[in-house]
């Protein structure tokens, strides 16, 4: 059997108030790519920020091959041969990919950098890794899945037997994961190590050899991925068994009336969609990302220009040039960057809420305090918003909680048409399903909602009919009767 | 998978958008020629020596997406003090220099150690040193007008070394020595700038400073060395203003550094970091003197040279601006 490459016993961390670590442990063996997973706020980055020596642990030890280490700061890490690949990528955008690839080792002759010789090299790294980029663009002028092979090359070129990736296929496309992929198991049949962190439990099987699960800090178990189920390792993940089964049938009633119609709708990256959204029902829009299904939404909302194509709200055409001509018409937008577009973090919970509806809660030019905090709780305590008070500050709340926070306020603003764009996106396991039970009953109270989701089992559960987009046209439309993964996919793929 | 490129023998496509500066400072010189021939040329020179140094020291910390506002009354502080040394304390001029020097890179130091160990914003930190700098020089001189020794008297050595020659030179009158020295000066910054670990940590701080922290680079040494080289060109601006202007007033300084940010600016520095360089600082600077010096040989009064000079300001940065969104527009990688 294979080695033992790195052994966390005993890891200790706290943060003010919090104890991030609680006796954690991993065991990575030589060669093989371990998971780690864990819902959010288990530990997991925590960990490993620790081995890489980005925090100072507060107890236990680790070993790595063999030998008893604590690495006192990222390059100490590096070193001793272990690199990190951040989830948010920690490049320099304005630098070249060599420079990057380089900084903290430049290449010099005398006191001057050898640009040249810093470029040749980095062609030469990537190209081993069999990936075409050019050493000499800047970074950021790279696409995310290209930047993180970048990373990857960095991370190699110190010789790191051991790599870290933190969600690395959170923003890449399906095919850009199997690139990734690909380069993974070619990293490992040259022996190298990867502690592989995900949300994506489906991915696991395709890439790990092993799973480690973390809850609370905790260690609570490792297993082969070849023998084990996504339910076990879901219920190692939240100590409770969450059934994810599909919905068989649509839940929209018979003749319910179509609330709103969009006639071959055009803008940049929409060419000529259409179709319809019915009352009370939850419309999955599916497709790979690139697919225009965010840019469809936009240009519905009002965000960015429509070209062409006509927009029908309760069988009435309406124009819509604007975010406020389109809430005016009860049609609202749940950005998947909630701290971007749908939150104010450094306000409370009430401001966030009466945002959108400010003028409904002032009298003459004074804002209605009394009213406000009433409204507030009765959709806090409608849609279980989780808070020790509603002056809470939103920068405060958890995941699930913020995106809760952004449906109240649409819910105060009297919206009938809600479009969700990722809803579940960076939230835990048990959040989701929170999320889940709102969205059902908000659709059982009339209200429409239209889901953007690039999870397949969230679409297969939560919709009652899916439409599939590929490179911004519609490629298909199904009933949820009739939805199989391989079905949409098929549909996703069919114009590359 | 497509057919690999040779990427490094390849020379990549010009962007011919970068020319709209350089050329519009052409047109400008030509204007000034014919306007006024060779005084022109010194006119302008004159006025751009001390902004030359501010503008190319403040460059590189607004690589690094800083900011340095004590620019210009540290110029001041560090010329007025020297001019004290000379004439209350009676050092040899030499010494007198190398306190004027030694007292900008003093304040550029404290600057940088009040951004990158303090964590100060740098707007805040050199807002107070810009103050500091200015009560300063006024109370070490007791609040007077500080002389530098006039050409040809003891002392003035300097001025025809570093500003311009005299009759007795070798070299013939009036030839602006001071040109050269910017000039090289010039050549210096660059290479430190584009060849050098400080130049490329000037960036990569400037870009993503948590990404260079993560990358091992130990990224509060070198960003107060960046705020320290700035101070210094500072010291150097007022070893300039001395030789051109003389007399240095105490309390005054405030807004030139503004002149040096501008230039910055106008050359294609972002405030927001990264980017930047410094043959694009010295054509802002330039931009902005020939065109003070041609409407000036229009006729305009002051006030209105700069009325205009500030709408240069925003156009060139509209226009920066447009540029970039052109050139990643094309781009497809």
């Amino acid at each position: 059997m294979a080695e033992v490459l790195l052994e966390m016993k005993g890891i200790q961390k706290y943060f003010p108030g919090v104890h991030a670590l609680d006796n954690a442990y991993l065991s990575v063996k030589k060669g093989e790519v371990h998971g780690l997973v864990g819902e959010n706020g288990a530990g997991k980055t925590t960990l490993m920020r620790v081995l890489a020596g980005i925090l100072k642990k507060d107890g236990g030890t680790i070993t790595f091959r063999g030998k008893e280490i604590e690495a006192s700061d990222p390059r100490h890490a590096l070193a001793l041969g272990i690199g990190m690949i951040h989830q948010e990528l920690n490049l320099m955008p304005h630098l070249t990919v060599a420079q990057n690839i380089f900084i903290g080792k430049e290449l010099k002759k005398g006191i001057f950098l050898d640009e040249r010789s810093e470029n040749k090299q980095a062609y030469d790294m990537l190209a081993a890794l069999n990936i075409d980029i050019d050493p000499t663009i800047p970074v950021g002028k790279l696409t995310v899945a290209k930047q993180q092979m970048v990373e990857i090359a960095k991370a190699l070129s110190y010789d790191s037997e051991l790599l870290i990736m933190d969600e690395p296929t959170a923003a890449l496309t399906e095919n850009e994961i199997q690139e990734l992929f690909k380069v993974i198991r070619d990293l490992r049949e040259r022996g190298h190590s990867i502690i592989y962190i995900s949300h994506r439990l489906d991915e696991l099987p395709q890439i790990t050899d092993r799973v480690t699960v973390m809850r609370d800090g905790q260690y609570i178990g490792t297993e082969e991925t070849r023998s084990v189920t996504k339910e076990k390792i879901i219920n190692m993940m939240v100590g409770r068994t969450i059934y994810e089964k599909p919905k068989v049938a649509s839940t929209v009633p018979e003749g319910a009336p179509v609330v709103l119609k969009v006639e071959n709708l055009t803008g940049r990256n929409v060419k000529g969609v259409s179709f319809e959204l019915r009352k009370g029902e939850i419309l999955g829009f599916a497709g790979l990302m690139g697919a225009g299904r965010t840019e469809t939404m936009r240009v519905l909302f009002g965000a960015d220009p429509a070209t062409g194509g006509k927009i029908y709200v309760n069988g009435k055409e309406v124009t819509i040039k604007s975010p406020s001509d389109a809430i005016a018409k009860g049609i609202c937008y749940l950005s998947e960057d909630r701290k971007a577009f749908g939150l104010a973090v450094g306000l409370s919970l009430r401001d966030n809420c009466v945002m959108a509806s400010l003028e409904e809660f002032t009298t003459g030019p004074f804002t209605n305090d009394k009213k406000i905090d009433e409204t507030t709780w009765e959709f806090v305590k409608k849609i279980d918003i989780k808070t020790p008070s509603i002056r809470q500050l939103v920068r405060n709340l958890s995941g699930g909680n913020q995106q809760k926070t952004v449906v109240a306020k649409w819910l105060i603003r009297n919206s009938d048409i809600l479009i969700f764009d990722e809803p579940t996106r960076g939230i835990d396991v048990g959040a989701k399903q929170e999320i889940y039970k709102l969205m059902n009953v908000l659709a059982s109270e009339g209200k429409s909602i239209i889901m953007i989701s690039s999870e397949m089992p969230e679409l297969l559960r939560m919709s009652d009919r899916v439409i599939v987009m590929c490179e911004g046209s519609k490629t298909g439309e199904i009933d949820i009767a009739e939805a199989t993964q391989e079905k949409i996919m098929t549909l996703a793929t069919m114009n590359i | 998978m497509e057919v690999k490129k040779d990427y490094l023998s390849t020379r990549k496509q010009f962007d011919k958008t970068k020319l709209l500066a350089p050329a519009f400072m052409v047109v400008l010189f030509v204007i000034g020629l014919f306007q006024s021939g060779f005084t022109f040329i010194v006119n302008s020179l004159d006025a751009s020596y001390f902004i030359g140094y501010m503008a190319i020291g403040v460059t590189f910390v607004i690589i690094t997406a800083g900011i340095d506002l004590s620019l210009g009354t540290n110029l001041i502080c560090a010329a007025i003090i020297g001019g004290y040394a000379y004439n209350a304390l009676h050092l040899p001029m030499v010494w007198c220099l190398l306190i004027v020097v030694a007292i900008g890179t003093t304040l550029g130091f404290l600057n940088g150690l009040m951004v990158a160990y303090l964590k100060l914003p740098p707007f805040i930190a050199t807002l107070g040193m810009m103050m500091i700098g200015m009560g300063l020089g006024a109370i070490v001189t007791n609040v007077t007008t500080e002389r530098y020794p006039t050409f040809g008297s003891p002392g003035a050595e300097f001025k025809t070394i570093f500003y311009k020659t005299t009759a007795d030179s070798p070299l013939g009158a009036g030839i602006p020595l001071g040109a050269f020295w910017l000039s090289l000066f010039f050549i210096i910054s660059m290479v430190l700038l584009n060849k050098t670990k400080f130049g490329r940590y000037t960036y990569a701080i400037g870009s993503n400073i948590e990404a260079a922290r993560l990358s091992g680079i130990k990224t509060r040494p070198w960003l107060t060395a960046v705020y320290t080289f700035c101070g210094f060109c500072s010291g150097l601006a007022g070893v300039m203003y001395a030789a051109v202007y003389t007399s240095i007033i105490p309390s005054t300084g405030n807004g030139f550094e503004l002149l040096g940010i501008a230039g910055a600016v106008i050359g294609g520095t972002s405030l927001m970091g990264g980017l930047g360089t410094i043959p694009g600082t010295m054509i802002g600077v330039f931009i902005m003197s020939f065109l003070k010096q041609v409407l000036f040989g229009w006729g305009f009064q002051p006030h209105v040279q700069t009325f205009i000079s500030g709408i240069v300001v925003i156009l060139a940065v509209l226009l920066d601006q447009w540029r970039i969104k052109q050139s990643t527009k094309v781009r497809k990688v």
